[in-house]
Order: C-alpha cells, then sequence, then structure tokens
C-alpha cells in the first residue's frame, strides 16, 4: 500500500493570520512564524512570540526538513470508503518543539516509522497548499542520525499495519 | 502539601443518581438529566427546596449531537430551582471541572447544597451514521465547512477524532517504552471482566486477548475495543457543605484534593512530552494538595475514552513509574477487582458506556459507599481516585469515606 491522504481533505479556512502557512506552498516555501528578537520559531501563529513575547514575529521559510515523532495508520472511514492513511507527527529540522501533524506520502506504508527523515511537498486545493511529507531519501542514504538519536531500537507493533 | 487547608476539602459527596444508561433509549436528554437529578437530591436527603446550585460540563449547546445535554438553565427551569449559584463550561480541568466549581462554591459560601450532572445521548445521535469524526461527517462536494481554530492543523490531514491523535501517543510509547498491543488489552479486558458484574454495563459478553487481538483497527495501534462505548445518559451528585456530612442518610464521601494544573501547552501535538499529556500535571497538581498518597488509594476510577489514557493515568497518578504501566497492568492481577488497585470496577467507558468521566466519579462513589453488589471491591475501600480527560484536557479528584 502506498501511503496517501484521506478519501476527503477538509481544509482550513484561511485568514490573515494563516495565510502565510497555507499558501506558502505556492513557492514551494514550508513557512512558520519566527521572532526577529528571539530568533526561534512558533506554532501555530500567535501575534506575540511565545518565548520572549517580542511583537516582532514574521513568516520565515524553513527547509522543510524534519523527522517523524510519531504516526498513526488509519483504517477507519471517518471520511468515507477509501484506503488506509498514514498520519505523522513530524519534528522540523529548525526546532524540535515545532511539530507539524501531516500524511505520508509517497511512500510504502509498510515503510513509515519513529525517526524517519522527510521532506515537505505540497497538495494545491483551491487556496490552500497543505504541506505533506515524503520520505528524504538523500538524508536516509546518508544515513544521518534522526532527531530522537534512537532509530536502531526495534520499532515494535506492527500489527495494524496491514 | 502547604500549611493551609485546601478548600476543596470543604465539600462533600452526599448523594448520586444515574438515569437508565443504554446504547439507545428513545428519550430526550432532558428527561435522562431530571431522572439522574431528581434521584441524586433524594440520595442526599434533600428535597429540591434545598438545592441552590447547579453546574454541569460543558454546557447547553456545545459540541456534536448527543454531547453536551441540556444546559443549565434549561434544567434550572424544569426544575424551577431557586439557585444561588450557577455554572456551566466546556473549558476546564475535564469534564469533572463541573464538580471542582460546586466544590469552590460551597467552600467559598455562594451555595449549600449544588446538584452537579453530565448528560450524553451520543448513542442516540450516532445511530445509523456510525462514530463520526470531530468534523462530522461530510458528504463531499461544496458542503464541506472549512475550518478555523486548532482544528484547521489536523482535520486537512484525516485525523478527525481523538483517536487518530491518541494513536500517536500509542505509538511513541510503544516507541520509547516498549508497550505492546497485548499489555494494552489488558485495559479492555478488565472493564469487561468488571461489566460482567455490572448489571447496567452496555457490553457484558466476555471477552478474550484473541477477541481483542482480532477486532478491526481504527487508528493502528488502536483497535475498536480501545474506544469507548457511545451511549445515552445522565449522571448527577449532590456536591454538599461538609458541615451537613452527619445528616447524609448515605455516607458522605469527602474531597480530599482535586487536580486542576495544566502546565503543558494545551495542545494534543504540541505538548512538551508525548508519550503523556495534560494528566501529568492535573495529577501532580492533586498530589501537591494532600499527604496522601498513590499507596493509600483503594480503587482508582480512571477515564477510558481510550485504552491509552488510562494507561497514562495509571502513571501520571504515581501507581507506577513512568513508562511501566504496560508491565504494571500485563497480566491484569495488579488492576483486577481482587487486586491491589481495582480499576474501572463498572466496566468503565470501554464497556459500561461513554457517561464521559462522570460514569466513573459515580462509581467511586458507590465503591466507597460499599455498594457495588456482585462488583464491590473487596476490603471497604476508604479512598478513591477519579481521573477525567485526555490530551489537553484534565483533572483529578480524591475522594475519602472518613474526614480527612
Amino acid at each position: 500500500m502506498t501511503a496517501s491522504g484521506p478519501p476527503i481533505r477538509l481544509l482550513p479556512r484561511v485568514d490573515e493570520q494563516n495565510r502565510f502557512f497555507w499558501t506558502g506552498g505556492e513557492e514551494g516555501e514550508l513557512r512558520f512564524l519566527a521572532c526577529g528578537d528571539c530568533d526561534r520559531y512558533f506554532h501555530p501563529p500567535s501575534p506575540v512570540c511565545p518565548y520572549c513575547l517580542s511583537r516582532n514575529v514574521t513568516p520565515r521559510a524553513v527547509s522543510g526538513k524534519g523527522t517523524i515523532h510519531s504516526f498513526t495508520i488509519n483504517f477507519h472511514p471517518w471520511t468515507g470508503a477509501g484506503d488506509p492513511y498514514v498520519i505523522v507527527l513530524v519534528t522540523i529540522a529548525e526546532q524540535d518543539d515545532v511539530r507539524l501533524t501531516s500524511n505520508l506520502v509517497d511512500c510504502d506504508a509498510e515503510r513509515v516509522r519513529i525517526g524517519m527523515p522527510v521532506v515537505v511537498q505540497f497538495e494545491h486545493h483551491d487556496d490552500v497548499w497543505l504541506p505533506l511529507f515524503r520520505p528524504d531519501l538523500e538524508a536516509e542514504q546518508d544515513g544521518l542520525p534522526s532527531k530522537d538519536g534512537s532509530d536502531d531500537l526495534p520499532l515494535r507493533d506492527r500489527a495494524g499495519s496491514r | 502539601m502547604s500549611a493551609s487547608e485546601p478548600l476543596e476539602r470543604r465539600a462533600v459527596i452526599s448523594g448520586i443518581g444515574q438515569s437508565a444508561v443504554g446504547r439507545r433509549l428513545g428519550r430526550t436528554d432532558l428527561d435522562l438529566t431530571l431522572e439522574a437529578c431528581i434521584q441524586a437530591i433524594a440520595d442526599a436527603g434533600l428535597e429540591r427546596e434545598d438545592i441552590d446550585g447547579l453546574s454541569t460540563y460543558p454546557g447547553g449547546g456545545f459540541g456534536p449531537p448527543g454531547f453536551s445535554g441540556p444546559g443549565i438553565s434549561d434544567v434550572q427551569d424544569a426544575l424551577r430551582l431557586k439557585l444561588n449559584w450557577h455554572d456551566g463550561g466546556s473549558e476546564g480541568a475535564g469534564q469533572i471541572r463541573a464538580v471542582f466549581s460546586a466544590c469552590l462554591a460551597v467552600a467559598a459560601g455562594l451555595a449549600r447544597h449544588v446538584v452537579v450532572y453530565r448528560t450524553v445521548t451520543e448513542g442516540s445521535a450516532q445511530a445509523g451514521g456510525g462514530r463520526q469524526g470531530i468534523g462530522g461527517a461530510p458528504s463531499g462536494g461544496r458542503g464541506i465547512p472549512r475550518f478555523s481554530g486548532p482544528l484547521q492543523w489536523v482535520l486537512p490531514y484525516g485525523a478527525v477524532s481523538a483517536v487518530n491523535w491518541l494513536a500517536l501517543i500509542a505509538k511513541r510509547r510503544m516507541y520509547e517504552f516498549g508497550l505492546t498491543r497485548e499489555q494494552l488489552a489488558q485495559i479492555a479486558l478488565n472493564a469487561r471482566r468488571n461489566a460482567e458484574r455490572n448489571p447496567k454495563a452496555i457490553y457484558r459478553d466476555p471477552m478474550t486477548l484473541e477477541d481483542y487481538l482480532s477486532v478491526r483497527m481504527i487508528s493502528d495501534p488502536l483497535c475498536l475495543y480501545d474506544c469507548d462505548a457511545p451511549c445515552d445518559g445522565s449522571t448527577a451528585v449532590v456536591v454538599s457543605h461538609r458541615d451537613v456530612a452527619s445528616d447524609t442518610p448515605h455516607p458522605a464521601l469527602h474531597v480530599n484534593a482535586i487536580g486542576t494544573a495544566l502546565r503543558g501547552r494545551p495542545s494534543w501535538d504540541q505538548f512538551d512530552d508525548m508519550t503523556t499529556m495534560a494528566a501529568r500535571d492535573a495529577a501532580a497538581s492533586m498530589w501537591e494538595r494532600t499527604d496522601l498518597r498513590p499507596s493509600d488509594v483503594d480503587v482508582a476510577e480512571l477515564y477510558d475514552g481510550f485504552s491509552i489514557l488510562t494507561m497514562v493515568w495509571l502513571e501520571e497518578l504515581g501507581f507506577c513509574g513512568k513508562g511501566e504501566s504496560g508491565s504494571f497492568i500485563e497480566d491484569g492481577k495488579a488492576i483486577a477487582l481482587d487486586g491491589p488497585l481495582p480499576l474501572n470496577t463498572n466496566g468503565g467507558q470501554l464497556s459500561a458506556g461513554r457517561l464521559h468521566g462522570f460514569g466513573l466519579l459515580h462509581e467511586a462513589c458507590v465503591q466507597l459507599r460499599g455498594e457495588g453488589g456482585d462488583r464491590q471491591a473487596p476490603g471497604e475501600p476508604q479512598v478513591a481516585a477519579v481521573a477525567n480527560g485526555g490530551g489537553p484536557i484534565a483533572g483529578s479528584i480524591l475522594l475519602t469515606k472518613d474526614t480527612p
């Protein structure tokens, strides 16, 4: 089974606060708000930096690379019949406390594992570019250690991945 | 613990009530609520005229169909209550926040006897359509709504239910702690064993490990039997000032401490430690307010909207070490009715029905009062721990049979 998304995409309502995020994919960019004073990213968006309370916050593109922090394969037909899909929780490469819930695509669902390096790609719907993630083959080949540093632990239960 | 007495200790649970409970009862939420409330008032030895406070979670008109039950004004008017204090709301320390606010209202002298209720008709509301994600069940095309707020970050990815969000926690726990499905199964199996002894439970047929392992997967590694059973039903308790404790027809149950903290981020997917959740903070804050210790607890009624939540609560309340809940429960003996920590003695929400936290609170009262019948935990339990909620929603309470 090649992983893809759910059969129906429920979409965000684009507004002034989230537009930079949901439309960044038009330029191929994954963007988060970053603080111009303490130089940290944060998510979800807020008018004030949650670390230093500065209002000097602007969208900034990140590399689009990250690591799978956790995942689940959904089997229940919440939005209608369709293949199982992989929901991933991705930690971005730039900062380990910024995470995105997303889907893993372009990957055999059997291959998904915690610690897997991934890279962003975008899926366009109307005024929204959804960030999705696929395996970062380059990083995998380089054998880069995952952010977790624990890739060598046995992956335990795989009973659901059938 | 601080030198001054926690104010919630001025409160007791003087009466309890519960309506009929079933998958689909064909009765309105107000009907069920009044049944539970009237029962609780009588159980406390009170008259309707004695009730001067009313509290509920989450208040009327909140959430998907069947979720909220009637609001405060509906119940007040139906009973023509003369209230000095009233409160209904969805934000706070878990579903049981409605009890916490009642305790504080009593302690502050704003009311003397508060009826606190929680009603669901999710069984009827979801009839025919199956269980829905939080975004509903869109049919496709132009009718699909757009989403703002926290849901915008998860719904586009088909992460539409707490079972998806919690599967991420379960998977992370498998990775970090070696949790297995066989261990997790014990939460559902223990619940079912207890439900067999509870005539009001929804599911009472015996369940085996093989049943659990072969039932359909919902969101790996959580299967159907890791999810609670939507139902119809209402639970009510009367929270009174402790100075009435000697006059109640049934033993008044003392509130020893409540746990309300939320120190991590209020988020399902951005919490600092994705093997746990707000339960960590609520539990810690509860123990900070009492000299009782986890080893003093005789019976535990810990939220099992999804089985993985109970695992987290077991650890965060200190019944076992961090990451050790799998081995703690793996043979089922530690949490059995005749074990050292009887857990979810009525069958929990997994088998007795999703009464959304209040079924577990009611059961703790039943056990402390020694009214459990076939499912009574042996040894006359004196201290009960109750926990409600998952993800960023968490509250816990310690109840004692005797004065703290």
